[in-house]
């Protein structure tokens, strides 16, 4: 099953199981949305749960809010990631805080789907990775399924968390295959996973990267070397513990995501292995590659030098490998 | 006040006038405890604006939501706070509606269909959408009444939300309460529509313009809303015309307006024109709206005794809350 089609069975599932739960978004209908992902469905639950909005992100965000305040379980689909700018009062100022603001007394059980991240050629407004602006956010979730099994466990969790949840999918990840459990499946959200285990050293990547940095894993395992690749899979709440444990496992880490580096999640997640016990294991310093510092570009060599490569990220593993301790 | 008086009864124009008391002795209690530096952040009081928020509600049923805006002590009191619980919110305390973490700008009662203040503005229009969707959705018989104000009429939401509950046919009511300004922007420099209620046009929905300072108009206007919205039929746009004596929030200084322009708005006062027609139609006397004037200063005053006596949030509980 490919990860689109997982999402799309968690969806159609939790729609069945639970008469609150519908859909919103741009044209996601008949035209089954922007890449797909809800195609058919609208056969199977008519118009009312399968709801295309117009082009006001703005109010997609605050409806699905005000919904999800009164007894209902939206889920909010944007075209792009990118487009969730124009609705960030409501998801940052509204969505993320009610709960807070009205003393306890009140939730917001939304899920905000959206494609991010580059790779298709749809240039600067259309391709950005903006996952670290939503982890910043007391009272969000942020999730980043790299997986199809992860992606229909993670979503049916999403659905049921009684809090807003960021639920970002990569475009080059629709098209991949996996397993996936059939029927019942959930997994917990602020759950990291080895994706594959190794002692020399770590590799934590986020969404596409996590795929790039198994394939480098499986490369570098020719040459001898056993690569951990961990995916966090949650950032908020982020499994700290399986990240350092992996940290002071292996000694060396290299971060890997496709968001500009700079205040990229990357910085938190190594921020929080160097200050904690971790540290003195760490046999080298620790390695963030992260996407180049520019909006992303419309050509396509200058589109896959702007974020990390599967060359880029084993270049960056045998840089850290040769890092000796003083 | 209107020429045609609504059908209503005695006790409910008792209640009306009772409800207009007890906002602005609330407000002017708020007001003097900022000045006296007992409470601390900022306020936007409405006095001068009672009479919008007492009928709105007046015309709604208890089941009803409403969405309100950084100046929505009236609307709070109006849906049926409870004084005492809202005092001790705005004093910051555990016993408050939101148990000290919101204060004036975010108090809201979920259980009673009051979902908050915004600190935002417009913030809480497309809110008021998704509630409406919300109702449809589940087959009730409610409304969701939007409160906003003329400065919100010119953000993005007001139009995306007020289209998106027009093609929906939401029962949603948008009330703006057009007080004049926009912080220190005169409604008249920032739109050039002649009115906000005529914006409802590019929605393919009723608009309607009242007398804000009119209880009887506002009521009526609010009823034939709500009829609209429970049978089907969707949205409606109303502007009520109205005007705040006092300024923005505390910091304010009046610069942008003449003392001429606020003492002409004051010889319309709302609450002193509904005391007047009850007079003159017999329905109360003097002495009895007098009686009701200092009862709701008496319990503004228990309210405040409360709050004062009410415990501070524990440190320990800062991050209760953020999660469900």
């Amino acid at each position: 099953m490919t990860y689109a089609e997982a999402i799309r069975e968690a969806l159609r599932e939790e729609m069945r199981r639970d008469p609150r739960v519908f859909l919103m978004g741009e044209d996601i209908g008949i035209y089954g949305g922007a890449f797909g992902v809800t195609y058919g469905l609208i056969d199977e639950f008519g118009e009312e749960r399968v709801r295309d909005t117009p082009i006001s992100e703005a109010a997609l965000a605050g409806c699905a809010i005000g919904a999800a305040l009164t007894g209902m379980r939206p889920v909010a689909e944007f075209q792009f990631s990118d487009f969730m700018a124009i609705g960030m009062d409501q998801i940052v100022n509204q969505g993320a805080k009610l709960r807070f603001m009205f003393g306890g007394k009140a939730q917001v059980p939304v899920v905000f789907r959206a494609p991010l991240g580059s790779g298709t050629g749809a240039a600067a407004q259309h391709s950005q990775s903006l996952e670290a602006w939503f982890a910043h956010v007391p009272g969000l979730k942020v999730v980043l399924p790299s997986t199809p099994a992860d992606v229909k466990g993670l979503l049916l969790s999403a659905i049921r968390d009684p809090n807003p949840v960021i639920f970002l999918e990569h475009k080059l990840l629709y098209r991949y295959k996996g397993p996936v459990p059939r029927g019942e499946w959930t997994i917990p959200i602020g759950q990291a996973e080895v994706k594959r285990p190794g002692k020399d050293l770590t590799i934590i990547a986020l969404s596409i990267m996590v795929p790039r940095a198994l394939a480098v894993a499986a490369r570098l395992a020719e040459e001898g070397i056993e690569a951990e690749v961990v995916d966090p899979r949650t950032l908020r709440p982020l499994d700290e513990e399986t990240l350092i444990a992996s940290a002071r496992k292996t000694g060396r880490v290299l971060i890997v995501h496709e968001a500009v580096l700079t205040g990229g999640f990357g910085g938190e997640i190594a921020a929080r292995i160097a200050s904690s016990e971790a540290f003195y294991y760490l046999d080298a310093p620790i390695l963030r590659l992260g996407g180049a510092e520019t909006p992303i570009p419309y050509n396509r060599t200058l589109e896959r030098r702007a974020t990390p490569q599967e060359e880029d990220i084993y270049q960056a593993a045998r840089r850290l490998l040769q890092r000796r301790p003083l | 006040m209107s020429e045609a008086v609504p059908a209503l009864s005695p006790e409910q124009m008792r209640c009306l006038l009772q409800t207009m008391y007890r906002i602005r002795a609330f407000e002017e209690k708020v007001d003097e405890l900022f000045m006296r530096g007992e409470v601390h952040g900022t306020t936007h009081l409405s006095i001068g604006e009672e009479a919008t928020a007492a009928a709105a509600l007046q015309a709604l049923r208890p089941d009803d939501y409403i969405t309100s805006t950084h100046r929505g002590h009236g609307h709070c009191i109006s849906k049926g706070a409870d004084l005492k619980l809202m005092m001790a919110e705005l004093l910051g305390k555990e016993t408050g509606y939101c148990r000290g973490r919101g204060g004036s700008m975010h108090i809201a009662d979920v259980a009673s269909g009051n979902l908050g203040a915004n600190g935002v503005v417009g913030g809480g229009i497309p809110i008021a959408t998704g509630v409406g969707l919300s109702i449809k959705m589940q087959g009730l018989d409610r409304v969701c009444l939007c409160f906003f104000g003329d400065g919100a009429a010119n953000e993005g939401t007001f139009h995306e939300s007020i289209n998106l509950a027009a093609i929906w046919d939401l029962p949603v009511i948008f009330l703006c309460e057009n007080n004049q300004y926009g912080m220190s922007m005169s409604v008249r420099k920032a739109t050039r529509c002649e009115t906000i209620a005529q914006r409802a046009v590019a929605y393919g929905i009723p608009g309607e313009r009242v007398d804000g300072n009119d209880v009887f108009a506002v009521y009526e206007a609010v009823s034939r809303a709500a009829a609209r919205a429970r049978s089907g039929q969707g949205p409606t746009l109303i502007e009520a015309v109205t005007y705040r004596y006092k300024g923005h929030s505390k910091s304010d200084q009046n610069r942008y307006r003449t003392r001429d322009e606020i003492r002409a708005w004051q010889e319309r006062d709302p609450i002193k024109r509904l005391a007047a027609y009850l007079r003159e139609h017999s329905l109360l006397t003097q002495e009895e709206i007098e009686r009701e004037e200092a009862a709701a200063y008496q319990a503004i005053e228990e309210a405040y005794q409360f709050a004062l006596a009410s415990p501070e949030p524990d440190p320990d509980s800062l991050l209760e809350g953020v999660y469900a």
